[in-house]
């Protein structure tokens, strides 16, 4: 373990990603003492509308006169809100699944794969749409969409690695001292696998923000006031090319933080799992 | 035989498959929905309306006839009227899947010219300067969400510099459609006016398209010639004292890009997912944008349409793929 981490930490990329992760992370927790306008999630000041970036409003205004960069701050809590619950519903539902699927063998694991292959062959984002379309926007909908779409690569993941080292000595020495099949799976063959789980799942989050993102930039986000970054790009495109920071600076946003997690998780398998080569699919 | 053993062995999973989406679309549309009526009807339908759309649809029934129901009106190509254009949701798609194939196909033939030799010289290289810049490049292409660089290319190159068109696919109403492909068609016609237009402003969503799918298409192929260079053939044909650039080309080379070609399917979904936005960006008259309206106007029947094309159009390339990675690689065959 201590070796995995010191390998990590000499990957400059990785550390980069480490970086902006941790300051989301802290820009989420701290935004009503960091940002410089904290009411104006919600409030307006028609007077300042369009300002450009400056020593009252640092990365300017939007249409309403409220300040982009507190307006920011208190998107990533958004950001963080969504990706994180849909990530660990999707973990929670598809690591079980693949567990179960990998370890029995018989006509149940093989639907239980059919089901998450025909999820797996929808592009994301449309069946994200549809899903979205029909609840109605709102933040705990947004949840259910990306978690609906994205628990099917666990399950794939967990399946395959399960079905690989099952027959392996070792899980074979547990089932013959008499451990329960539950027993084998969650304290033997789960530990031996977690390292591709914790890859999955940091290149997820970064697809996954993307994903949140966009379904907000469709207007199938939390609706407004809520400062969700890829709505307030959808806004802003009416005052283009005026207010170029309207759109500007949430993209920029939204491109660290996905950033951050690509890098992060591109280091964490090269140090992880040498098996799997940087070919990666982010984004997805 | 082996070969037609193989695509019947595919096209057998192609129908169950399918027919998952079905069921995945219509648990949308129909199960999770308190009244799936007021949906299609709309937001600004009177009850009668609805009324009179739950007694067409059936919505009284038990749910595994509505679903057969469902199958049997989706084969005959029924998808149901879009409330925004009036049309029936198949044709509408229909007519706009040209302008969508054709930015696509572009995209990719596009994105592999740069994606397949940067990739290439990118593992040959290993660890050069070039390799970790183009590291760093494609983490970052992948990293940026496509409506956003699609703004930002209208920001600079149409609204400041004012080289490229802001949106559209052509210039007034496009040429009589013969294909619905405005390149081919110009070349039908042989009119180089109309040819010059269609490409012109097929810059900017092609230049947006294309950064994710390169990115994808350079990390691929360095990995798959980073095997090919590691495997015991090249090591065999090395200590035979073959010239490196044969080596390259004839062996290594070959055995990586037919791994790159079949990541085309995958490149596909990342764009047909990609066109969405990008159409909604660029006002690109193809199911992308077709689905951002009827999404914007709570158009149901257009979203569920949209969805199904979507979905089957990307299990059968993925398909294709298959079959043609199983027909170029004979362990698959065997």
């Amino acid at each position: 373990m201590r070796r995995v981490l010191r390998k990590l930490a000499e990957d400059r990329a990785a550390m980069l990603g480490l970086a902006l992760i941790v300051l989301l992370v802290l820009a989420a927790i701290f935004a009503p003492w960091l940002s410089t306008h904290p009411g104006d999630v919600a409030e307006f000041h028609t007077a300042r509308r369009l300002s450009p970036p400056g020593p009252e409003n640092w990365l300017g205004t939007d249409r309403m006169g409220s300040d982009i960069y507190s307006r920011l701050l208190f998107g990533a809590r958004i950001t963080i809100t969504i990706a994180v619950t849909a990530i660990t519903i999707a973990v929670i539902i598809g690591v079980p699944i693949g567990l179960v699927a990998g370890y029995y063998e018989g006509l149940g694991s093989d639907l239980l794969m059919r089901v998450s292959d025909i999820f797996l062959a929808v592009p994301q984002i449309v069946l994200a749409i549809a899903i979205a379309q029909t609840l109605g926007p709102s933040i705990e909908n947004v949840i259910l969409a990306l978690s609906a779409t994205y628990w099917p690569f666990w399950a794939r993941l967990v399946y395959a690695e399960t079905r690989s080292i099952k027959n392996e000595p070792f899980v074979e020495a547990a089932i013959a001292l008499g451990c329960s099949p539950l027993r084998v799976m969650v304290l033997h063959i789960l530990p031996s696998i977690s390292s591709s789980i914790i890859v999955r799942t940091t290149i997820g989050m970064g697809g996954t923000i993307l994903t949140a993102a966009t379904l907000g930039f469709l207007g199938l986000g939390p609706p407004p006031p809520t400062p969700e970054w890829g709505r307030t790009i959808a806004e802003s495109r009416e005052f283009l090319p005026m207010a170029w920071w309207y759109a500007a600076f949430p993209g920029l946003a939204i491109f660290m933080v996905v950033m951050g997690f690509n890098l992060l998780g591109d280091g964490l398998r090269d140090v992880l799992d040498p098996r799997l080569r940087r070919a990666g699919q982010h984004g997805k | 035989m082996k070969t037609l053993v193989l695509i019947v062995n595919r096209l057998i999973w192609f129908f169950p498959t399918v027919l998952g989406l079905l069921a995945i679309v219509f648990f949308i549309s129909h199960v999770i929905p308190a009244d799936p009526a007021a949906f299609v009807a709309g937001e600004n339908a009177t009850p009668e309306t609805i009324a009179a759309i739950r007694a067409r649809l059936g919505l009284d029934q038990p749910l595994h006839i509505q679903f057969v129901r469902y199958i049997e009106a989706i084969l005959e190509g029924d998808m149901g009227r879009s409330i925004f254009t009036g049309r029936p949701v198949a044709e509408d798609l229909m007519s706009r899947l040209p302008a969508t194939l054709e930015l696509t196909l572009v995209t990719i033939v596009v994105a592999s010219l740069i994606g397949i030799p940067l990739g290439v010289v990118s593992a040959l290289k290993r660890n050069s300067w070039l390799d970790h810049a183009l590291r760093v490049v494609t983490i970052a292409g992948l990293a940026i969400a496509s409506f956003w660089f699609a703004i930002l290319l209208q920001l600079l190159f149409s609204m400041r510099l004012g080289i490229t068109p802001l949106s559209g696919r052509i210039e007034g109403w496009g040429p009589e459609p013969i294909t619905g492909f405005y390149v081919i068609d110009a070349l039908i016609l042989w009119d180089m006016e109309i040819l010059w237009d269609a490409l012109h402003h097929m810059i900017l969503p092609v230049a947006t398209l294309a950064l994710p799918a390169a990115a994808t298409i350079v990390r691929f192929t360095r990995a798959g010639v980073l095997n090919a260079l590691e495997s015991n053939y090249v090591l065999y044909e090395t200590a035979m004292g073959y010239p490196r650039r044969l080596v390259i080309w004839k062996y290594v080379l070959r055995n990586a890009l037919i791994g790159t070609v079949t990541q085309i399917g995958l490149i596909f979904g990342i764009l047909l997912a990609g066109a969405v936005v990008v159409e909604a960006v660029f006002d690109w008259p193809g199911l992308g944008l077709f689905a951002v309206n009827a999404i914007l106007s709570s158009d149901y029947n257009a979203v569920m349409g949209f969805t199904l094309i979507a979905g089957t159009m990307f299990i059968v390339v993925n398909l294709v793929v298959d079959i043609l990675q199983g027909m170029i690689d004979p362990r698959e065959t065997r």
